[in-house]
């Protein structure tokens, strides 16, 4: 057991780019579900429409990089707003249910081979960072220490994620002190009440939804920004764990669901490294893709708990729990 | 004179209420016998409702006890206390609408489905007017507000209770069909069930109630038999003299 | 209650608010609400069915009926939080019909609920703060440069301050909401409508579940919005209470507006005493069926009618008056 290279791996991952989308899928769902009492169950399809915006720009049209973010981000918010109109009016249930309808529809329309030429179909998309390391300020070389050491490419990267990160937690941190926070507040609360004082409780919502789903296709995009655009990733569970992170992290807080994020990958980065230094020193009697697939039944289990025993997370307020209605 | 019997019902300095932190009932005391009707009358908000929900196990109890027949309930579910012999009809909402008059009375004994032949006979005795027309086929949904009423009584009858709670069985009707229902409430008593009535009409609640409880706030402001509220000046004054005789 | 308190100051009832002789459905000289044909049925029961109302502008009317009378769905339907079957109604001379319960509200008709909506996890003062109608940090891109807002906020603030003296919550202003008793609850949700300059206000039930000390002070806050030029129209259940404020009174039973008038004149209209006491005001129902001996009776009834009334023609009544109802649906 090659433990200095379990701790290393798992450190490593406080700041890879995978945790940062997350933190940023989370911090959209947290705006969905934390603050506007919406149930989102396509997170990954939000994701993806920001990753492959990015990507097909870029590669189908020949946009530069942050061209091809934007189109991601608008995708997105285009998206929200379909999902929405029909939606929003109904109870909350209806939502959730074409959330996931919806995310499905997606991710299929990525996978069919009709837009292979496009999309790539099942093998995704790759080869699109030219622009993205053309634009990299920091010259070549080494960075950082320890774990936390990189080329100046995955270093931009990370900067970038982080800058991402940054300025979205400070647009909903700032959002939540504003009235506009204290009107979203008293929806959870109460729709009629505020309705009642003469508030389009729709239109909040339909923010609501919009900006949160700008947000996790940020965090697609970052995923995307440093490999590539794999259909096999946008999947169910990715929705289960952003939703995973957000609960363990406190879902009506601003920094939960990046407490959360930080703390999930760090705990996943560990068991896949533990999980495949037992199979392979053979103190684990199975190969290690069943290790694998033993790390996210651990997840599953984990959610449940976290669910039945402690839904408001590290950061939560007991008292300020969204599912006691 | 103590009373040496064992109430059927007898709660004892009750508090509870629906939100964490806010109680409705403020220590309500209630006694039932064998065979009594027990009228409850108050200002809406006074917590006669939550009372009858409380005895029911539909409200979260937080101090204080209820028992039936010496036996503690408090807090035991209502799907339990059916099959110990307690009857409710809620105010709204109490007959299933898609539902037949006839399956109504059906899923009313259905915890135990070898009664329904008899009780429905003797729940066809108390409302014969449902039987005008389809008769029992009808759909309740489509029924008026008075017939609405008689199938949640006889769907509530149907377990053959000892202790029935009623939440205002005459809001909403017109004021013949009130009266009719407090002649019906007084008749299913005389067979032996006891009875606990949730009023608004207080007027008649206690004309025909044995012993009647007035709660405000949450708590039992007055408690004698329902003529001795009926003759008090003060409870006339306050609570029967509601348009000013 | 409230008989044991002294009533108001004096404050002269307005009077000739009527067209012709005061009756269900008669015009008002100064209307604001006028609903006709207002129909809502609930599966097969009618809960609303108001052939025609019209609600005087700057009076205070009180809106009366049993339980189950239809009154909080007839509240429901004029402003937009549900939607009737059939009918039409404006406010203010602007049809409303189809307009949605927030555009209700700008409008200037504020209603409050039956079961108090003070948002609990929120302070007071947020309370009353979102009582504001008109706020510039409320949309979403303003809301990010607080430079757009402060000042508005402060201004609504200290507007927020001065209502929450006036209703005595002021010590309150920093607590959660939920905190409250349910009489504070309902002041705050009064205070919080003022915050929105209304027209109208429609208060449901004001004074359900609060205790007898808050009573006079509820009394008082109603009677000021009169004052201030605003119309009321309130349900409630304590005559006392309409008696003392109320300028006109409409009564409903079984979804429909049976009666309409001054205060005393409507408490002692037969057809409202019936709907609230029943048919037989003369009869004991104790003694109709025999629980009662004769001399028990209540001395509000006739003793010997009562004695000698059988049962059975009540229940003859009611049967016929379904075989009646029957036909009509025919």
């Amino acid at each position: 057991m090659d433990w200095l290279q379990i701790f290393n791996n798992t450190l490593a991952s406080i700041l890879s780019p995978s945790t940062l989308a997350y933190a940023l899928a989370a911090l959209g769902l947290a705006i969905h579900f934390g603050f506007g009492g919406l149930i989102n169950m396509g997170v990954a399809a939000f994701m993806a429409i920001g990753a492959y915006g990015y990507a097909i720009s870029i590669l189908t049209f020949g946009f530069p990089w942050w061209g091809g973010a934007l189109v991601g981000l608008v995708g997105a918010a285009v998206f929200a707003l379909i999902l929405g109109i029909p939606t929003l009016r109904l109870r909350g249930d209806y939502l959730a249910i074409a959330t996931i309808a919806a995310a499905e529809v997606v991710r299929l329309l990525f996978m069919t081979t009709t837009f292979a030429d496009v999309t790539g179909s099942a093998g995704g998309l790759g080869g699109y960072h030219a622009s993205f390391r053309a634009s990299n300020p920091f010259p070549e070389g080494t960075y950082g220490f320890g774990p936390w050491t990189y080329n100046e490419t995955d270093l931009w990267v990370r900067v970038m994620g982080l800058m991402t990160l940054a300025f979205a937690t400070l647009l909903v941190f700032m959002l939540t002190r504003s009235p506009w926070g204290r009107v979203m507040k008293g929806i959870r609360e109460d729709e009629d009440a505020i309705r009642s004082l003469g508030k389009n409780v729709f239109s909040y919502k339909m923010q609501s939804l919009v900006l949160g789903g700008v947000i996790m296709a940020a965090g697609g995009i970052v995923y995307a920004l440093p490999s590539a655009v794999n259909p096999g990733v946008y999947v169910t569970s990715l929705t289960f764990f952003v939703w995973t992170a957000l609960l363990l992290g406190g879902a009506a807080t601003v920094f939960g669901p990046l407490l959360g994020s930080l703390v999930f990958w760090v705990i996943q980065t560990f068991l896949t490294n533990f999980l495949s230094g037992l199979t392979e020193s053979g103190i684990l009697d199975m190969s290690s893709s069943q290790a694998g697939t033993l790390r996210f039944v651990l997840v599953g289990v984990a959610l449940m708990l976290l669910v039945v025993f402690m839904p408001q997370g590290f950061l939560g307020d007991k008292k300020e729990l969204t599912f006691v209605r | 004179m103590t009373d040496t019997r064992t109430p059927v019902v007898l709660v004892d300095d009750v508090h509870a209420g629906y939100l964490p932190g806010v109680n409705i009932l403020n220590g309500a005391t209630l006694t039932a016998y064998q065979g009594e009707l027990i009228g409850i009358i108050g200002p809406n908000g006074a917590g006669k409702s939550t009372l009858l929900k409380a005895i029911f196990g539909q409200v979260q109890i937080r101090g204080g006890s209820i028992s039936l027949d010496g036996e503690d309930i408090t807090g035991l579910k209502a799907e339990k206390l059916v099959g110990k012999g307690v009857g409710f009809i809620p105010q709204t909402s109490n007959v299933f609408p898609s539902l037949t008059i006839e399956e109504n009375f059906e899923m009313g004994a259905f915890q135990k489905p070898s009664l329904t032949a008899e009780r429905i006979e003797f729940v066809m005795s108390i409302f014969p007017d449902l039987a005008k027309g389809a008769g029992l086929k009808k759909r309740a949904g489509g029924l008026s507000g008075g017939e609405r009423q008689m199938v949640a009584m006889g769907r509530a009858l149907m377990m053959d209770p000892k202790v029935l709670l009623l939440d205002e069985p005459s809001a909403g009707l017109s004021p013949v069909r009130q009266d009719e229902a407090f002649l019906r409430v007084s008749e299913i008593n005389k067979a032996g069930v006891t009875c606990i009535m949730v009023e608004q009409n207080a007027r008649r609640c206690l004309q025909i109630c044995d012993r009647g409880y007035v709660l405000d706030q949450g708590r039992d402001a007055h408690t004698a038999t329902g003529r001795e509220l009926l003759n008090d000046p003060k409870v006339a004054e306050l609570y029967l003299g509601t348009l000013g005789a | 209650m409230s008989a044991d308190i002294t009533p108001p100051v004096s404050r002269p009832k307005s009077t000739g608010l009527h067209i012709g002789e005061p009756a269900a459905g008669v015009k008002k000289v100064d209307p604001i609400i006028v609903a006709s044909g207002v129909k809502r049925t609930f599966g097969g029961l009618t809960a609303v069915d108001v052939e025609h109302l019209e609600i005087p502008r700057g009076a205070i009317t009180a809106l009366i009926g049993p339980n189950g009378a239809g009154k909080t769905t007839l509240f429901n339907l004029l402003t937009g939080f549900d939607k009737p079957d059939a009918g039409s109604w404006s406010y203010d001379g602007k049809d409303l019909a189809n307009v949605p319960a927030h555009k209700v509200a700008r409008m200037g008709l504020i209603r409050t609920f039956q079961l108090t909506k003070a948002l609990g996890r929120l302070s007071v003062m947020d309370n009353m703060k979102l009582g504001q109608t008109g706020q510039t940090g409320e949309r979403f891109w303003h809301s990010l440069i607080p430079a757009l807002w402060r000042k508005q906020d402060r201004e609504i603030e200290q507007r927020a301050d001065e209502l929450l003296v006036k209703f005595k919550l002021d010590k309150k202003r920093d607590d959660l909401a939920a905190g409250m008793s349910g009489g504070q609850k309902k002041l705050l949700e009064m205070a919080r409508a003022l915050m929105t300059s209304p027209t109208l206000v429609m208060l449901d039930e004001p004074m359900a579940g609060v205790n007898p000390a808050l009573t006079q002070s509820l009394l008082d806050h109603i009677l000021d919005l009169k004052d201030e030029g605003m119309t009321v129209l309130f349900v409630e259940h304590d005559m006392h209470m309409v008696r003392h404020i109320a300028d006109w009174v409409v009564v409903m039973a079984e979804g429909r507006v049976v009666a309409e008038g001054a205060p005393d004149q409507v408490m002692r209209d037969p057809a409202v005493i019936d709907a609230y006491l029943g048919a037989h005001q003369e009869l004991d129902l104790g003694v109709v069926t025999g629980r009662v001996a004769i001399i028990d009776a209540d001395p509000t009834t006739d003793a010997e009618a009562s004695a000698s009334v059988d049962a059975a023609v009540i229940e003859a009544e009611a049967s016929a008056e379904l075989d009646a109802e029957k036909e009509n649906d025919k």
